[in-house]
């Protein structure tokens, strides 16, 4: 039993079913949301929640994880860990935002996605692989906000965006604590550990530039509710003002190689070429070494 | 709480030692799945399939590489880059970097990924291909950026890219950087495809999480050994959270194939015919050349392995 550590309660807090979660974003931000349901495939991923609106005048498509408040809420919304169908709905939205010209702004707020039955029969991995890929290439601007958990490819499934903002006490990581714990430390119970050594919090994401701003939570976001949804749309506000401006004055071709550069360039690797070649007897290492 | 990247403990590298073959005396090989015992000759010659039962065991990028490509046409690149250890990770006492050393020490790998350039039979194309014995194939910043690379040379090369790929997922130790390179890897392989060059994956025994969920399954065809596991969460973490028994064949290759999830089945000793098939087709039709003077190179195997 390893004691509590700081990133570990960030966690707590991240996780907190009182914390505002993505529809209350949604409604308080975005005048006139029509929700639309459905894939087109094969059903309604209720841990999925799209729709378009206007936010501070201009028409957007929204989406995000949705979890529950209460465990009802949360067996209905499946804990906000979709299946294929949640994601194929984010992805026929995605689609639907480049036909029209409607930025995106996406909520990220989940454990993880589904691991059930089902969502392997239906390719759950094919799902996630493939709005990785219309999200690299996607031509409207997009932001994406990490509200409260971004666990793992669940997560980033909907967070390949332009620009990545994370609450305070937000966290996102490659994995749960519990699950990392569990694989390295051979002990669930390590999770307190685990969350600190995986440098989950949004100063750590901010330290590494994996993402671009974190919305200063002034209290806990579940006790000062309005006033944090509030800021967090002056901040999505001034992000998206900036990429839009980028597309109208450079071109979207040029806002995709920005965001190109931006995923390309993540990444903390060294390249020993030089001093491995002195201890290779047989260098299999010839030429055609890309730059970087 | 559920777990996506979970690897199952099975997966790690004492274990895959197992799965692969037992050698009593250095003459035979005993099947991890039949049991039987395979002449050893016979059963390299085989590529590692065993002729009783068909079980495909195990390659190390390296065996890969020798098995699909003509004979000493592969040039690997950018062997020198390894991880920098971000998070300077270490879990119960025991340090990410301390691991990596001893894993490229026994692995004879720097990182889980090999990349270059490299014939099958006679078409030249850019290959990626992980390794399995170097922390279970996960997927790191070293990986990413060695995948992304290729794509990148193949793109300046006009070549197709072929990923062969068995994996545990985002290697943890680099935590958000390991997830973040599915964004990067797959961002690149949109590039590929504005280029209109193909992608062909190809899936091996197991695969699983943050490498089936982005570039593995981001391809314009996608292939399977038989009786490869594939899949986004692993078997044990799926029966845990839904406590349910899985069916029979649950996230074998057929079962994917069954499903739709990927193009063909292919057996090991056919993937290097069914790639160079493949191969002829993009090269006449998309990539707007033949290529010139086609000469068919022996991977000296003896065995012409269709
Ligand atoms: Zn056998």
């Amino acid at each position: 039993m390893t004691a509590t550590t700081p990133a570990w309660e960030r966690v707590q807090l991240a996780r907190k079913p009182e914390r505002p979660h993505s529809l209350d974003y949604i409604n308080a931000l975005i005048s006139g949301f029509v929700e639309l349901h459905g894939d087109r495939r094969f059903g309604d991923d209720p841990a999925v929640v799209t729709g378009i609106g206007a936010f501070n005048g201009r028409t957007v498509m929204v989406l995000g994880h949705q979890k529950g408040s209460n465990t009802r809420e949360n067996l209905d919304r499946n804990f906000g860990m979709p299946g294929p169908d949640g994601y194929r709905k984010a992805l026929r939205i995605f689609k639907h935002a480049e036909k029209f010209d409607f930025p995106i702004i996406c909520f990220i707020d989940t454990p993880g996605a589904d691991p059930g039955l089902g969502s392997e029969e239906r390719g759950q991995a094919t799902a996630i692989a493939e709005n990785l890929l219309a999200l690299a290439s996607l031509r409207v601007p997009s932001v994406g906000v990490v509200i409260g958990e971004g666990g793992s490819g669940g997560a980033l499934a909907i967070s390949v965006t332009d620009r990545l903002l994370m609450l305070e006490n937000s966290v996102y990581a490659v994995a749960s604590p519990e699950a990392c714990a569990a694989i390295l430390w051979k002990d669930s119970s390590a999770a307190p550990e685990a969350a600190e050594a995986l440098k989950l919090t949004a100063q750590d994401l901010l330290e590494f530039e994996i993402i671009d701003e974190i919305v200063p939570e002034l209290e806990p976001a579940h006790e000062a509710m309005d006033q944090t949804i509030q800021r967090t749309g002056d901040v999505i506000e001034r992000h998206l003002a900036e990429i839009e401006a980028i597309a109208s004055d450079q071109g979207i071709d040029n806002l995709l190689e920005v965001r190109y550069q931006k995923y390309r360039n993540i990444g903390a690797w060294v390249d020993k070429q030089e001093e491995m070649l002195g201890e290779l007897p047989t260098p299999m290492t010839a030429s055609g070494n890309p730059g970087s | 709480m559920p777990d996506f990247f979970r690897r199952k403990p099975t997966f790690n590298r004492e274990n895959a030692d197992n799965d692969g073959p037992v050698v009593p005396d250095g003459l035979w090989v005993k099947c991890a799945k039949c049991k039987d015992l395979v002449y050893s000759k016979d059963f390299e010659r085989w590529f590692r399939v065993c002729p009783k039962c068909d079980h495909h065991a195990r390659l190390t990028a390296k065996q890969r590489v020798e098995y699909l490509l003509d004979s000493g046409s592969f040039e690997e690149w950018d062997r020198g880059i390894v991880t920098s250890d971000p998070l300077n990770f270490s879990a119960n006492g025991d340090r990410y970097s301390d691991k990596l050393r001893q894993t490229a020490e026994k692995s004879g790998q720097r990182e889980s990924l090999i990349t270059g350039k490299g014939r099958i039979r006679g078409y030249d194309a850019v290959i990626a291909a992980t390794e399995f014995g170097f922390l279970g194939a996960s997927m790191g910043s070293a990986f990413g950026e060695k995948f992304v690379r290729a794509v990148e040379q193949a793109i300046e090369l006009r070549l197709p890219f072929i990923s062969v790929s068995n994996s545990g997922g985002a290697r943890m130790h680099e935590s958000t950087f390991s997830l973040m390179q599915m964004a990067k890897t797959t961002a690149a392989l949109s590039r590929l495809g504005e280029h209109k060059l193909p992608h062909i994956s190809i899936l091996t025994d197991p695969c699983y999480g943050g490498v089936t969920a982005s570039y593995a399954m981001v391809a314009d065809i996608i292939m399977a050994e038989p009786g490869a596991m594939i899949g986004f969460a692993g078997p044990r973490v799926i029966e845990q959270i839904t406590r349910q028994k899985l069916p029979d064949g649950f996230q074998t290759a057929e079962f994917l194939l069954e499903h739709g999830m990927i193009d063909k089945v292919c057996r090991r000793s056919e993937l290097a015919e069914a790639l160079s098939l493949l191969l002829l087709h993009y090269t006449d039709a998309t990539m707007g050349r033949r290529q010139p003077d086609y000469v068919y190179v022996s991977n000296g195997l003896g065995e012409d392995g269709s």
